[in-house]
């Protein structure tokens, strides 16, 4: 038998007995699969996901219609073959707009993360090893980021720097890091005083090393879960500074931009503000359910 | 009440003012970094440059960053905020104005969100698993994923524009519009005081629909906090035993498992009070809501400086007196706190 089919069997992955540490780790990981296959709602949220992933980044395959291509004549029209979605105020295809937004609201999320999970790890497993004096400035500096609700934080930020879609990227991670240090913190203390940490610094390792090496992979479930609840956040919270002129900038397609220059549409030409409206609140449901599976899975205290 | 208990809501009071002190210098900051230039802002586009320099003089531009914080700070303890360039009126002043408004908002929603919120958390989580159940988590995390300016704006399109039975935006109908006294700034019930049923119906009306837009946001965290207490709380020994003496269910559930998580429930109910103030900034936008949310990004558009740094410190410092509260709840009231 090749190794391939070997790593493929059922049997393999369900083991009892597994051979090896990494057999082990399969086998961990397949029960959390099954589990969360399970659950009907998060696999939807999953396909969901998965599907918006998938359409962003073929998003110049799908779009047959340039998205910023403007026809005055054919403005504000019904759905129809030619336009699966109509067209926006100034007759441009909804549809593309749709798909090129979701490109930018990934993109948005992904960079988000990018800068926010790192920071919120490094603060909270700083501190919560350390303790001590590091601990409580590094808190005290987390408390006053939590201290506003983040819109109003993000908003005032877009306003320091520049309205675009840059800034209000800085801004939200500026705002969404605390949570995640608050976490890693909490999780560092509980393993700080374990036996094996104790184990791994009297063989000598180094502060940053025991952080780096033994620390910050333990804090990765609860972080990676809080990632794919917080994902709506900040979809959400993007979606609202584009609506308040303060985040992606027009003509982007941005979801939240594209309701706000179609608002006044609501009345008459419904559909225009209304699809990227449910194409927020689909992406932002799935990553909720999404991260709710996830949550049932990887942190069955929280249940 | 323990020692040990008294300290530690101490310690939480002790580390408001480190808070307060960031949460200031935060928006300080800010606004030094902001691409406008605060004396152009005053003075004008056109104005001469030896007026340009008295003003800076004047604001103490001049000096070093920390002078300037020095002033600023000074100034704050004074109650004043500058003056917003928008209004041309004190920029505490206008908050003072716009600030009842976000409260009757706000308070409403939170009532409406907790009588249904509550209760919903409490049945799901007894019935935990059942279809029910399974609706009412749908139902929550669908709150939570619904970007509220989006749903204020279907709302108005079906109960304003399509069915009828709703009025437009805005705190009162034109109608009516300066007729109601002044006197607690929330507008319904300061028609109530007045005795005047007409127009008490009429911004009764006008509320509906923000608050119900606004409580759904909210109600969806409470839902699921509350059914996530409730389903630990049920799952105690002390529950085992009710049942053994043959308790009936609503006592059970009510009385022994509610009993207990209502301390934990009002410290949830603090931070879903809190997270209003946000959902409050947009919920206003679309209903054209006279309250803070609509001061600070009218603001905002018109790049008036003091205005978004008062905004957004007030709202800061209601959010940090929530969070307090909230905290000094668990601390002093949880007997389990040790």
């Amino acid at each position: 038998m090749s190794a391939f089919t070997t790593v493929l069997s059922r049997d393999w992955l369900l083991s009892e007995t597994p051979a090896s540490r990494a057999q082990a780790a399969w086998v961990r990981r397949y029960r959390g699969w099954l589990q969360f296959r399970a659950n009907g709602l998060a696999m939807v949220g999953l396909a969901t996901v998965a599907v918006m992933i998938v359409a962003s980044l073929a998003a110049p395959l799908l779009a047959w219609q340039n998205p910023s291509a403007q026809d005055l004549a054919g403005r504000l029209a019904w759905p129809s073959a030619a336009h699966w979605f109509g067209t926006d105020e100034l007759g441009r295809d909804i549809f593309s707009r749709i798909l090129y937004g979701g490109r930018i609201t990934l993109g948005m999320v992904v960079a988000v993360v990018a800068l926010v999970a790192p920071i919120g790890l490094a603060v909270g497993s700083v501190a919560g090893y350390l303790g001590g004096i590091v601990d409580r400035v590094l808190m005290r500096v987390t408390d006053v980021f939590l201290a506003f609700p983040r819109l109003v934080l993000a908003l005032a930020f877009v306003a320091a720097l520049k309205p675009g879609i840059t800034s209000a990227i800085i801004a939200i991670a500026l705002t969404a890091w605390p949570p995640y240090a608050r976490l890693a913190r909490a999780e560092t203390m509980t393993v700080r005083n374990t036996d094996f940490i104790a184990a791994v610094r009297l063989a000598g390792a180094s502060a940053p090393r025991i952080i780096l090496r033994h620390i910050v992979p333990l804090c990765l479930s609860s972080v990676i879960v809080r990632v794919t609840l917080d994902m709506s956040g900040i979809i959400l919270t993007a979606a609202a500074l584009g609506f308040l002129g303060m985040g992606a900038q027009p003509p982007m397609p941005e979801w939240g931009t594209m309701i706000a220059a179609s608002r006044a549409y609501i009345l008459e030409q419904w559909w225009v503000p209304t699809i990227p409206g449910v194409a927020i609140f689909a992406v932002s449901l799935a990553f909720n359910l999404l991260g709710d599976g996830m949550r049932d899975v990887l942190d069955p205290r929280q249940r | 009440m323990t020692g040990h208990r008294l300290r530690q809501a101490l310690a939480s009071l002790a580390s408001v003012p480190v808070t307060l002190f960031g949460l200031v210098l935060v928006t300080f900051l800010i606004g030094r970094a902001m691409p406008i230039d605060p004396v152009i802002a005053i003075a004008g586009d056109h104005a001469p440059p030896d007026v340009i320099a008295r003003v800076r003089l004047e604001m103490g531009l001049d000096q070093p960053l920390p002078v300037q914080f020095w002033i600023y700070l000074r100034n704050l303890l004074h109650g004043d905020l500058g003056h917003s360039v928008m209004t041309s009126r004190a920029v505490t002043e206008d908050i003072a104005r716009f600030f009842p408004a976000t409260l009757e908002l706000a308070t409403t929603a939170m009532i409406v969100a907790v009588l249904l919120g509550v209760p919903l958390g409490v049945v799901a989580a007894w019935r935990q698993g059942s279809r029910f159940d399974h609706v009412v988590r749908v139902f929550s995390l669908a709150g939570q994923s619904v970007p509220v300016f989006v749903l204020g704006l279907v709302c108005l399109l079906v109960f304003y524009a399509k069915l009828g039975i709703a009025p437009g935006t805005g705190q009162l109908d034109v109608a009516y519009e300066g007729l109601v006294p002044h006197i607690t700034g929330m507008l319904v019930l300061d028609a109530a005081l007045d005795g005047d049923w007409d127009e008490f119906w009429d911004a009764a009306a006008h509320l509906v629909q923000p608050a119900a837009v606004l409580a759904y946001f909210s109600m969806a965290y409470i839902t699921r906090m509350t059914r996530a207490f409730m389903i630990e709380a049920l799952s105690g020994e002390y529950i085992v035993t009710a049942r053994a003496k043959g308790l009936s269910a609503s006592r059970i559930l009510w009385r022994h498992a509610f009993g207990n998580i209502t301390v934990r429930l009002v410290t949830v109910l603090a931070l879903a009070y809190a997270g209003l103030l946000e959902g409050a900034v947009i919920t206003e936008t679309v209903f054209s809501w006279p309250g803070i949310g609509l001061y600070l990004t009218g603001s905002l558009l018109n790049a008036d400086m003091n205005a978004v740094l008062g905004a957004t410190l007030v709202i800061g410092l209601v959010y940090l007196v929530l969070n307090l509260l909230s905290d000094l709840a668990y601390s002093l009231l949880d007997p389990r706190v040790r």
